[in-house]
């Protein structure tokens, strides 16, 4: 290790601020992680049946009654769970790919994933007879084989990504072009999904229709330990690049001139958070926003250093699809609304208001 | 030797950039790469430091093979200030503890911070430190991005056209702060620049690139009027004012 720069001596200076600086930071953090388990344990509470958050300890302890036990364990813990974990994913996904993208207007469906993901459950659903309709009072529509559903919407959402990440392996795409071959390929499995639909039967049209409008309550505890395996693993993943995605920040010859490998921290990056993306969106069904919008907020909130705007993405987009999700079960129940919409009805004004304080502040 | 270069050679696929160039970089040393627009300074940097791929040529930092480097080793000997800057919503502080990167392996150490702190203190930048980039000026700016590649301790500097974007006064801030640096240190800087005379006041040697290849090296000894006038194709006079050389164009 050199020392060439000690010869210059001084009494300490500016890092006690900066610790301080930093500190606030994880002040924020904290708060978030507070106010995502607050929400949490409301979320169990809320909904048709209602219990205490006291009903809730005991039978997630193992106390509860037969019904409490029912409801909380098999129903509301999954959807919740599935809830915090998508989210975060989501979110820290469209984080990564804001910064390896070098475009604020990334998210996870910029390279065409969600295009592709609904072409696969709709080949899924119509050609493949995965899906048909079936008449209850609370839900219309119900998908036979949601297995086979997720697995051909997985498929095709990462056969459409390796696509693009192959083109710009061999091509050496920039980023501009990755973003605008997404483009191209999400209007591909669009036109795809037109055609299939075209000569489909209305019911299974709708059974369609009703898959991507997105829904947590799909997640059974099997996808909800899937989802938090591969996610946990994308967030490690994410955290030990974390200084990278600060260098490509400052433009890439200048993460190159400190020894980045900037192409491959790039396709890891696009790569890993195509996949949770991928197997988000196979299991839940499309959400949309929270990946575009959860690193915005917080990039506003946090700032641009990844160290602290990785894990204040995930928190923020566990937050917005739980409140959203909660907000879905309950303002009119029994009807449960499509959580998709809700997160663009919760996250827009907030955004919308973020980016006029940010203007209004230079 | 800090640096030596032999060979190096490289071309974009459409076109050659430059070939045989050959040069090497003492310790204290301030080169200046001067040439026309388009003769492949820029290149030349970026091919020292792997930011491009020489199609041939050795070069050495300090007799250790470039191309046999590890990346973070080389950014650990190499500095690198590009001609353009981004600024994200990051403090200055943030900016120059970048520079600690090819160092830092999980999480920053007090070195890191301490490096930072002096890197700042040695810039005049310590007031700053919790100030936005995006609300800095130009001068500002390339002052942090200089203390970024000085936070990576590096033995050789390399700056393309540091001061293209700088009003009269931050132009001659920044050269001498380059120049104050490399004699302090005892490091090397590179420095590629197209204001003759903000060179010769910079620089203790220089190289001239035309027609893709090293037109002449050493020097002030190279500054002839001769030599001005066939790399720049532009007829000129060399005076000297108080002992500095200043070229006029004739």
């Amino acid at each position: 290790m050199k020392h060439k720069l000690s010869i210059i001596t001084g009494k300490p200076g500016r890092a006690d601020v900066y610790q301080q600086y930093t500190g606030r930071k994880k002040v924020i953090l904290l708060l978030l992680s507070l106010l995502t388990f607050v929400l949490a344990v409301f979320a169990v509470n809320a909904g048709a049946i209602d219990f205490n958050p006291y009903q809730v300890l005991m039978t997630i302890l193992g106390q509860g009654s037969s019904v409490s036990h029912v409801v909380i364990w098999n129903i509301r813990l999954p959807r919740v769970l599935a809830g915090i974990i998508a989210g975060a994913g989501l979110s820290v996904a469209g984080c990564v790919m804001q910064n390896n993208l070098r475009n604020p207007l990334a998210s996870p469906s910029t390279l065409g994933i969600a295009n592709a993901a609904a072409f696969g459950a709709n080949m899924a659903i119509i050609v493949f007879e995965a899906g048909s309709i079936q008449s209850t009072s609370a839900d219309a529509v119900v998908i036979n084989n949601p297995y086979m559903v997720a697995a051909s919407a997985f498929i095709w959402s990462m056969a459409a990504t390796l696509a693009i990440l192959m083109l710009a392996k061999l091509k050496g795409f920039s980023p501009e072009a990755m973003v605008l071959a997404g483009v191209a390929i999400g209007s591909l499995f669009s036109a795809g999904t037109i055609i299939v639909q075209y000569f489909a039967q209305d019911v299974k049209v709708a059974a369609v229709v009703f898959w991507t409008f997105g829904d947590l309550g799909r997640a059974s505890w099997k996808e909800v330990i899937i989802m938090a395996g591969l996610i946990g693993l994308a967030l490690g993943y994410f955290m030990v690049r974390r200084w990278d995605y600060n260098a490509l920040d400052s433009g890439e010859e200048t993460a190159k001139g400190l020894g980045v490998n900037v192409e491959r921290v790039r396709l890891g990056g696009m790569f890993v958070s195509s996949l949770i993306t991928a197997v988000a969106v196979s299991f839940l069904g499309i959400i949309g926003f929270i990946g575009l919008v959860g690193p915005q907020i917080m990039r506003r909130i946090i700032g641009g250093d990844h160290r602290f705007l990785i894990p204040a993405s995930a928190l923020m987009g566990a937050l917005l699809l739980l409140v959203s999700d909660t907000m879905a079960r309950t303002i009119i129940t029994p009807v449960v609304l499509p959580v998709g919409a809700i997160t663009s009805f919760l996250g827009a004004p907030l955004f919308l208001y973020l980016l006029a304080r940010g203007q209004q502040k230079r | 030797m800090i640096l030596s270069v032999q060979g190096l050679k490289f071309r974009y696929p459409s076109r050659p950039v430059f070939e045989n160039i050959d040069f090497s970089v003492m310790k204290g040393d301030c080169l200046a790469v001067l040439g026309t627009n388009g003769a492949g300074k820029s290149t030349l940097l970026k091919c020292l430091n792997r930011i491009l791929q020489p199609q041939s040529g050795v070069v050495c930092i300090l007799e250790e093979e470039v191309f046999k480097l590890k990346l973070t080793e080389l950014a650990q000997r190499v500095g690198y200030v590009a001609q353009k800057h981004e600024s994200p919503r990051n403090t200055v502080f943030d900016a120059v503890l970048l520079g600690r990167k090819p160092y830092i392996k999980w999480d920053v150490t007090d070195r890191d911070l301490e490096v930072t702190n002096q890197v700042l203190k040695l810039l005049e930048l310590e007031e700053y430190s919790l100030r936005y980039l995006d609300e800095l000026s130009g001068g500002e700016l390339q002052k942090v991005v200089i203390a970024r590649a000085l936070a990576q301790e590096p033995d050789l500097l390399l700056f393309d056209e540091p001061t293209s974007n700088l009003d009269l006064k931050n132009q001659l801030e920044v050269i001498n702060l380059i120049k104050k640096v490399v004699k302090r240190q005892g490091i090397a800087a590179i420095v590629t620049m197209h204001d003759l005379n903000l060179a010769l006041r910079f620089a203790d040697k220089f190289l001239l690139l035309k027609n893709g290849t090293v037109f002449a090296a050493g020097g002030i000894e190279v500054i002839t009027p001769e030599n001005i006038e066939r790399v720049y194709s532009l007829p000129v006079t060399i005076e000297k004012y108080r002992d500095i050389p200043v070229v006029i164009p004739l």
